[in-house]
């Protein structure tokens, strides 16, 4: 019988770790996909931040010199046939995709919460209204509500967060709302009630906590949703006007004229979309794993 | 007297009687509450009277469905409407009556001067808030106390009921315990703020038998402590007799005995009361008492739908000594001895 090595099997289950620091290694090594995923994300949320000291040239500034480009030696990415720096514009371009993505998810869920909230809790003909209003608007796909809603109050960076939120309303509303409906039912919302708390406290202090972990887990799946729909909108016209430099716009501009001649200004937008898509999809499933509280040790 | 009422009275000796008795704190008086259903109206709880004193355990007894738990959650104001309703009655705490305040000056006596203790320790605590901030809730909304003052305190009340490392205990989330510590925690959580009545329903029934004995003795350790009044509730003959000093016995939402534990178990008058003594197992009856055919005593029948009561006595149906006139009209409910009262026509035959 081989002896076991109890120090090695109590590191791995993370008996040792201290500080900030071992513990983000350690979540690491549990996660490692969530770690990758974060990474990514990090990667992204730094480029957004620093855009204006790691780029050398200004995203929108024109140079005929240097119009479609290869990229190479001057140009890192290439240029578009505007001469502009195709790397400064996929990372100028990650400020705009994180601004909507996290502005729009953050709106929705918050009006979203709110609703799916008042309507598990209140019920009677609040919740009936609320329901069939929120049918109406899941029966419109969500890139076709964004559609009318951006159509309907004109291209700028607010109003294409605001477009996207609504979309995001229903599904957050529905979520909360059914778990809501499970959750006032049980033994401690009942005690909290002998113990004197008012029905909004209660809501507040004992209903809301317990929804988060879904709520947390669909935010990250629909913050990649959006990022995805501001990225369409642009491409249809409707979303970040010029000259901000919009992945999605850049796709558009360049996907039905130079996807041949200039492969390299549909190549880098379409990977920083589908890269930063991928790595909130990863993290958010870790996020989800962690937030359990049954897994917390 | 038999020889299991024998054996229950000893248990009777046993259970701590040096407890100081005060003054009457709630009086509940013509209790009604019904519950309006598609089979009909159901008086779950039919004029129930009592008066408790502080320092003193009552104990509700009765099968499953007999009402005792709607008995509880009525004094609480707690009863779901729709379907439920008080009807009628009066519930005095200290010369306030509960059933005419509005629901915010309600709010202030939950938890506060009356509190609860539930059956299931496993899910009465919000399993993604910390112990300690369960605890601290009704202090900070009762006490007005601050987050820091209503923290020490939960830390103060677990280290009451004997809850070890209190200090790190605090911190920590309901799954991280076992459930005879949650069932502290709850304990520790209805006693934060002093109050003059607790209610405990069935509060062992979830839990080991070990730990079953551990509990009772805390709650009757703080109640001796604090001067709180307690209402058990259980179905468990044995529990009342170590813990109680004055025992209901309820049946179809109504209460057909009442007496002091002593005299309920060496004279039990209502045939039901004795039913329920009879079939509780004894070890003893299966070596001596072949006498008995060597099986456990039951109660033939079941409760009656509470929506279809029988016109006379509702324990008529499943009662060996019931005649025409116990099925024709109800018994009043009389003091067939001294302090002992009991509802049956043929009350101690």
């Amino acid at each position: 019988m081989t002896t076991v090595d109890h120090s090695a099997e109590l590191a791995r289950a993370g008996a040792n770790v201290t500080g900030w620091a071992s513990r983000t290694l350690f979540l690491a090594n549990r996660y490692p996909l969530g770690a990758f995923g974060a990474v990514i994300v990090i990667l992204f949320v730094f480029a957004a931040i620093f855009a204006d000291v790691i780029t050398p040239v200004d995203p929108t500034s024109t140079n005929p010199a240097k119009s479609l480009m290869a990229p190479g030696g001057q140009a890192l990415m290439g240029a578009d046939f505007m001469g502009r720096d195709m790397y400064s514009r996929v990372v100028h371009g990650a400020r705009i995709s994180l601004a909507v993505g996290l502005g729009s998810t953050a709106l929705g869920c918050l009006i979203g919460v709110i609703i799916g909230l008042a309507s598990g809790y209140l019920l009677g003909w609040f919740d009936l209204l609320v329901q069939r209003v929120i049918d109406i608007m899941q029966a419109l796909p969500l890139l076709v509500m964004a559609l009318v809603m951006a159509a309907s109050l004109g291209p700028s960076l607010e109003n294409t967060i605001i477009a996207i939120s609504i979309p995001l309303i229903p599904n957050v509303a529905r979520v909360i709302r059914s778990n809501t409906l499970a959750i006032r039912e049980l033994p401690y919302v009942e005690a909290a009630r002998a113990q004197g708390m008012s029905e909004v406290r209660i809501a507040v202090f004992h209903v809301l906590p317990n929804t988060l972990a879904p709520l947390i887990v669909l935010a990250t799946a629909q913050l990649g949703a959006a990022i995805l729909t501001e990225a369409s909108l642009s491409f249809l016209g409707l979303g970040i006007p010029e000259p901000h430099p919009s992945w999605g716009r850049m796709l558009s501009e360049s996907a039905a004229e130079y996807v041949r001649t200039a492969p390299w200004l549909v190549i880098f937008p379409g990977l920083a979309i589908s890269l930063v898509v991928f790595g909130t999809n990863l993290l958010g499933d870790a996020v989800r794993d962690l937030l359990d509280p049954r897994q917390r040790s | 007297m038999s020889p299991m009422t024998a054996q229950i009275a000893e248990k009777v000796e046993a259970a701590p009687r040096r407890r100081s008795i005060g003054e009457v704190v709630l009086t509940v008086d013509d209790l009604q509450t019904v519950f309006y259903t598609r089979a009909g109206m159901v008086r779950a709880v039919d004029r129930v009277s009592f008066a408790l004193k502080a320092g003193e355990t009552l104990a509700i007894v009765g099968e499953s469905g007999c009402g005792k738990s709607i008995t509880a959650l009525s004094l609480l104001r707690l009863i779901p409407d729709p379907p439920g309703r008080i009807v009628g009655g009066k519930v005095v705490l200290e010369g306030t009556d509960l059933l005419s305040l509005s629901e915010p000056a309600m709010r202030k006596v939950r938890g506060n001067r009356v509190s609860m203790i539930f059956q299931e320790p496993m899910t009465s605590l919000n399993p993604v808030l910390t112990v300690g901030r369960q605890i601290s809730q009704a202090l900070m909304m009762h006490q007005g106390m601050s987050k820091a003052a209503a923290m020490e305190r939960a830390v103060e009340m677990l280290r009451l009921v004997k809850v070890p490392e209190p200090a790190q205990r605090v911190k920590e989330y309901p799954h991280q315990l076992s459930g005879g510590m949650r069932q502290r925690v709850m304990i520790a959580m209805a006693l934060s703020c002093n109050p003059r009545v607790l209610i405990a329903d069935e509060p062992t029934t979830a839990l080991d038998v070990t730990i079953q004995a551990q509990i009772l003795d805390l709650i009757l350790e703080l109640q001796n402590q604090l001067g709180t009044a307690v209402i058990l509730i259980t179905h468990d003959l044995g529990v009342v007799a170590e813990t109680a000093q004055r025992v209901i016995v309820m049946y179809a939402g109504r209460k057909v005995e009442e007496a002091t534990v002593e005299e309920l178990f060496a004279r039990p008058l209502h045939p039901y009361t004795r039913g329920l003594m009879a079939s509780i197992p004894r070890l003893g009856l299966m070596r001596n008492q072949t006498v008995e055919t060597g099986r456990l005593q039951e109660i033939p029948g079941m409760v009656p739908p509470l929506f279809d009561l029988p016109a006379g006595c509702a324990y008529a149906p499943r009662c060996a000594l019931a005649d025409d006139r116990c099925r024709a009209e109800y018994p009043p409910f009389e003091e067939k001895r001294d302090a002992h009262w009991a509802a049956c026509w043929h009350a101690g035959e």
